[in-house]
Formats: C-alpha cells, sequence, structure tokens
C-alpha cells in the first residue's frame, strides 16, 4: 500500500514533479504512463527514498521514506532506469551481493537464486560473468537481485527498455505472476501496450503532473474514446514521446 | 556494520579479477620500481668507475713553455695532444672536456719563483665533464707540491713546517647512512606506492559505478552510505597496503644486488625496518584511499576521476622533493606534517636508528587524523543525491 499526496521536485530551475498524489492498493499492478521526461523517474526515485521530495508526502505500508528509509529498502524491491551489473562477477554473484546487503543467510541466498533462476528462466548463464550479456539476460538479473530479498512492494522503472519480442513477452508473464502471488507492483513506461496488457490502474503523467487516473474502463470512459490508445493521446495532450 | 564488510569482500575480489587493478598495485610499485632503481644504480656507478679509471687525453697549449710539467703529466699516464686553435669554442661546442693552457709568462714567473699561472679550461656545469677536470687539477696540484717541497728542500727547510694543520676525518657514517641515493629515492618510490596502489580500485569502485550506472540500484540496498562508501575505502587501503609491503620486500631483495662496491655504500633492510617502515607509512595507505575516494566521488566520469589522479601523484612528491633540496634534521614538530614526516622516519629506519616511539606516534597519529577528515569528506559526497547522476 502506497499513498502519496502532493510531491514537488525540482532540479534548479527545472520543475521535475508539480504536485503528484495517487495511491498504490496491494494486489495490484499499477502503470504510471508518460512521455519520456514526464517525471516518473523521479517520482520512483523518491519513493525508493534516493531523492528527496521538496514538498509532499510518501507512506509506504505507513513509512515515511525520508525518515525510515532503511526500512522501506528491506520492503521494496527495485528495477531502477539505470541496470549496471557487475561485468567481472557472474550472474549469480552478482545476485547473491544484493541478498548479502539486505542481510540474508548464505544459504538463504542460494535457495532463493535456485527459485528465482526457475521463475526468470536463467539456467544458461547464471554461471557465467555478465559481461556480453544480451538485453534480456541483463534484465533477468536486473529483477532477480532486486527480488532476493523477496519485497512486497516492487518498483519496475521501463522494465522493457531495449528488450526484444520473446523477452518482453516473458517480462510481461513475471509481472503478472507477482501479481498473483500477492505482490504490489508498480510500473513505469512509456509504452502504451504496456499498461493496456498488465495494469489494473493506470495513472498518466505529463509535465510532472497527473493527467489522469483510472482503470482502462474509467479512463475510456473519461476520454470519450473508443480505444485505450486514443485515450492516453487525448488524455496526455499529446502523441510525443509515447510508444505504441 | 555486516554492509561494511560485504561491500569491503566483494571490492577485493572483484578487482583481483581485474587486470588493470592487479597491474596498478603488483607491477608498478613492487616489479618496476626496483628494476629501475637497480638498472640506475648499475648504470652510474659504471659510468663513474669509466670516467675515473679512463686513460686520460688532454690537449696542452703552450706546452713548449713548460716541458717539465708536460713531462710529468706524461709520466702520470696522460696522453698528450695537441691544443685546437680555439681552446675556449672546443670546449664549449663539447669537442673537449677539458684543456690545459700554459700562457707564455709561465716560465718568466717560475724563474722568479711567483706563482706560475695554468688554465684549466673546462666546464664544470657540464657533469660528465666534472671528473676529467677533477683528475687534472689534481695532477697538476701533486706536481705543484712536489716542487714546492723540492725547493724547501734545497734552501734547507724541512717541508713539514708549510704543514702546520694536519686535518683528520674521523667518519662517524656508517654504511648504510652512506645510501644517500637511496635515503632520497626510497620514501618518495614508498609514498607513491601508497597511493598508486589502490588508484584503479578507487576509481573503478566509485566513479566507474556512477558511470556504468551500478551505483543506484547498490545505493537502494538497506546499507547506509557511509558504510558503502568506508567499505570501498578500505578496499582501496587494503590494495595500496599490499602493494606497499610488496614494494618494500622487493627492495629488501634487490638491495644486495646493488653495485655497492663501487659506490662505497652498504645497503640493506633488516626485518625490523621493514616493519618499521609499514608501520609508519600505513597512515599514508588511509590517507591516501580517503582522498582518493573524495577525488572519485566528486568526479562525474571515469575520464574526470582519471585526470584529477595526475594531481594526486603531486601530493607525496611535494614533502620528497621538498627534502631532496633542502636536507633538514628531524625534529619533533616535524613529525606533525603527513608525507613529511613520513619522509624523515624512513630515512632513519634504514639508517638503522632507534626512532622514538613519540615521533612515530605523532606521525601516525596526525596523518590518520586528516585521513580520517577526508574519510568524512567522502561520506558526506556519498550522501548526496546527485552521486548517483553522471552528468
Amino acid at each position: 500500500m502506497i499513498k502519496v499526496t502532493n510531491l514537488h521536485k525540482s532540479f534548479g530551475k527545472v520543475k521535475a514533479v508539480r504536485g503528484i498524489s495517487f495511491e498504490v492498493r496491494d494486489g495490484e499492478i499499477t502503470g504510471l504512463l508518460g512521455p519520456n521526461g514526464a517525471g516518473k523517474t523521479t517520482t520512483l526515485r523518491m519513493l525508493y527514498s534516493l531523492l528527496p521530495p521538496d514538498e509532499g508526502e510518501i507512506r509506504i505500508d505507513g513509512l515515511d521514506p525520508t525518515r525510515d528509509a532503511m526500512a522501506i529498502k528491506n520492503t521494496l524491491g527495485v528495477v531502477p532506469d539505470s541496470r549496471g551489473l557487475y561485468t567481472r562477477m557472474s550472474a549469480r554473484e552478482n545476485i547473491a551481493y544484493f541478498g548479502e546487503l539486505h542481510g540474508m543467510t548464505s544459504r538463504d541466498i542460494s535457495s532463493r537464486i535456485e527459485e528465482l533462476v526457475k521463475t526468470l528462466d536463467m539456467e544458461d548463464f547464471i554461471e557465467r560473468r555478465t559481461e556480453g550479456f544480451s538485453q534480456g539476460q541483463r534484465v533477468k538479473v536486473a529483477i532477480a537481485r532486486a527480488m532476493v530479498h523477496r519485497p512486497q512492494t516492487v518498483l519496475l522503472d521501463e522494465p522493457s527498455n531495449g528488450l526484444d519480442v520473446m523477452s518482453t513477452r516473458a517480462l510481461r508473464r513475471y509481472i503478472l505472476g507477482l501479481k498473483n502471488a500477492g505482490h504490489s507492483v508498480i510500473l513505469s513506461t512509456h509504452i502504451m501496450q504496456e499498461v493496456a496488457a498488465l495494469c489494473d490502474r493506470i495513472i498518466i503523467i505529463a509535465n510532472g503532473q497527473i493527467a489522469a487516473d483510472g482503470s482502462a474502463g474509467e479512463l475510456l470512459e473519461k476520454s470519450g474514446c473508443e480505444t485505450l490508445e486514443d485515450a492516453f493521446v487525448r488524455l496526455i495532450g499529446s502523441e510525443e514521446g509515447l510508444l505504441a | 556494520m555486516n554492509g561494511l564488510g560485504t561491500v569491503y569482500r566483494k571490492e577485493v575480489r572483484e578487482n583481483l579479477r581485474d587486470r588493470r587493478s592487479l597491474f596498478n598495485s603488483v607491477l608498478l610499485g613492487p616489479i618496476l620500481f626496483p628494476v629501475l632503481f637497480i638498472g640506475l644504480a648499475y648504470f652510474a656507478s659504471s659510468k663513474q668507475q669509466e670516467s675515473a679509471e679512463k686513460v686520460l687525453e688532454v690537449p696542452v697549449a703552450g706546452a713548449e713553455y713548460a716541458p717539465n710539467l708536460v713531462g710529468f703529466l706524461e709520466q702520470q699516464g696522460v696522453i698528450i695532444q695537441s691544443a685546437p686553435q680555439d681552446p675556449e669554442a672546443a670546449v664549449k661546442s663539447q669537442d673537449v672536456q677539458v684543456i690545459i693552457r700554459i700562457p707564455e709568462a709561465f716560465a718568466e714567473q717560475w724563474k722568479a719563483g711567483k706563482p706560475a699561472v695554468v688554465e684549466v679550461i673546462a666546464d664544470p656545469s657540464r657533469r660528465e665533464s666534472s671528473i676529467p677536470m677533477q683528475r687534472v687539477e689534481g695532477l697538476l696540484h701533486a706536481y705543484g707540491a712536489q716542487i714546492g717541497q723540492l725547493r724547501l728542500q734545497l734552501r734547507g727547510v724541512s717541508p713539514t713546517l708549510r704543514s702546520p694543520i694536519m686535518v683528520k676525518e674521523v667518519d662517524l657514517s656508517t654504511p648504510q647512512s652512506r645510501g644517500m641515493l637511496v635515503m632520497i629515492m626510497l620514501p618518495y618510490v614508498l609514498m607513491i606506492t601508497a597511493f598508486t596502489g589502490g588508484m584503479h580500485l578507487a576509481i573503478d569502485s566509485t566513479a566507474g559505478e556512477k558511470e556504468r550506472k551500478s551505483l543506484e540500484p547498490l545505493l537502494i540496498n538497506p546499507v547506509p552510505r557511509w558504510q558503502i562508501m568506508l567499505g570501498k575505502m578500505c578496499a582501496t587501503a587494503t590494495y595500496a597496503f599490499a602493494s606497499l609491503s610488496l614494494t618494500l620486500l622487493a627492495f629488501r631483495f634487490a638491495f644486495p644486488l646493488l653495485p655497492t662496491g663501487a659506490l662505497g655504500v652498504d645497503l640493506n633492510l633488516s626485518a625490523k625496518a621493514v616493519g618499521g617502515i609499514l608501520l609508519a607509512v600505513a597512515p599514508v595507505v588511509v590517507l591516501a584511499a580517503a582522498m582518493l575516494t573524495t577525488l572519485a566521488a566528486l568526479a562525474k566520469s571515469l575520464r574526470e576521476a582519471q585526470s584529477y589522479m595526475g594531481l594526486v601523484f603531486m601530493i607525496p612528491m611535494i614533502p620528497s622533493l621538498i627534502f631532496m633540496v633542502n636536507p633538514m634534521k628531524p625534529e619533533t614538530w616535524m613529525m606533525a606534517i603527513p608525507m613529511f614526516s613520513q619522509n624523515l622516519l624512513i630515512g632513519e629506519f634504514v639508517r638503522g636508528e632507534t626512532v622514538s616511539l613519540l615521533w612515530l606516534a605523532l606521525s601516525m597519529g596526525s596523518t590518520l587524523l586528516i585521513g580520517i577528515g577526508f574519510a568524512a569528506v567522502a561520506a558526506t559526497l556519498f550522501n548526496r543525491p546527485s552521486i548517483v547522476f553522471s552528468n
């Protein structure tokens, strides 16, 4: 359960986020849809306490990221925009490193990695050094290391960036699996199909503000459009920066 | 503190797999420096020997005015050559190193019992001509002394009368303390190693991690940032210390290979000296690691971080250079100056002196204090949100 009220964040003169409020319910996939530069990444960074908000309040399961950063980091699984891996370490070592940083025992880490290898289909490359991994393999490792400590809430920042069709389909299956297992998921994306295919609720962000918020049906009703695609374009006010 | 240990272990292990990192810590200090050192010493001593033992060939202008002097020189094994037209120009253009010119007035002055002028034309600012010049002057003085003695004896005066004082040197320098080249170079090399040994790791684990976009995911873990920073810093210090120890050991085994006989020095690093030097320089490793981590955290990219490192080379050089041009007697207050104090202490250890505990404590304490100061700065830098943004 995430509750965000009136969030503001500026970088110098640039106002990246200007008064965003929304709620994310457990057991749902919530999509943050918006063109590049709309403020999605900045909002997520404030959620996982990388950036302090200039104004406004965030509660994740009742915790405040500005004060309870360590506790929040334990409940969150984050696949951020930057997904750099350690190329001189194997996929397994990359994942285990994050498990250790979460204070997990080595036995717990290895049994958890076995689970993740199965669900994310990583048998072929789990022991290989990540140098030269494909985008799809990299995203899988990034997801596995974010999920190693079994977080309740999962934040995914543009996870399908640069993935081919097969990897994208596998990723979507995995995200739906998270929802079915009772996790709450926030998915930020600028790809309209992705939100249409996955999300229970859609929050449309443009210019650092919320343009619309609701289920797919509600958004269609609100915009008076026939298809979701038209509805997004109408609600954002432009097609710029979106992908079908 | 578990997070600190985890970060530390990962950085140490990951960098063991990095060839550039190993090159910096293992190859540069422990192998390159001693080899360079021995090579230079051999070159210098063979050069010195060569010019001291070589047959001296000297052009003499006006040889006809002093045939006896020229005869003496020939007796001493000097090969007399005919002088060029313009002796000064010949020396200036480096065609010859030394020329003796005997003026026409020589015979006249000689007969009158006045000091007869003999000119030695040379350019002592050219290092290679200083030895032939000294040899020529030595021979001329010997001739003068011989003639002077004969003149006194002819007049029935004991020659010892003209030496009312005899200076006798009581040399207290030990063979160790005479290793001047080493005394100057060793502290410098060790200071540089304390910085270069961990340099690659410091840059790679901070600016490099930022550039490869793995810093943001790392900081999302529930570990306070100062622990992450300190883990990286400790890994840097470990590499630097390993490099320093290897370098010191390499020198211990390299010194007996030096052509010390020719230099009149006996160099060896006793196990006690090695231990003492390691103890004295260990705080520099901490200071270096903290400085490097601070600089690397300030840099927005690897490239920027690498350009800062050029400056870092200057830092350990400054105290060594000051000491090189202006050798000083170690005093207690000097021990409070980081890097300078280690220069002095290394010198004391190499000379085999007993170093006072106060000096050691003062040097280690002041250096550590500044190191902790830099570590605090680095921790503040890691706490800025902008640490993850590379542009």
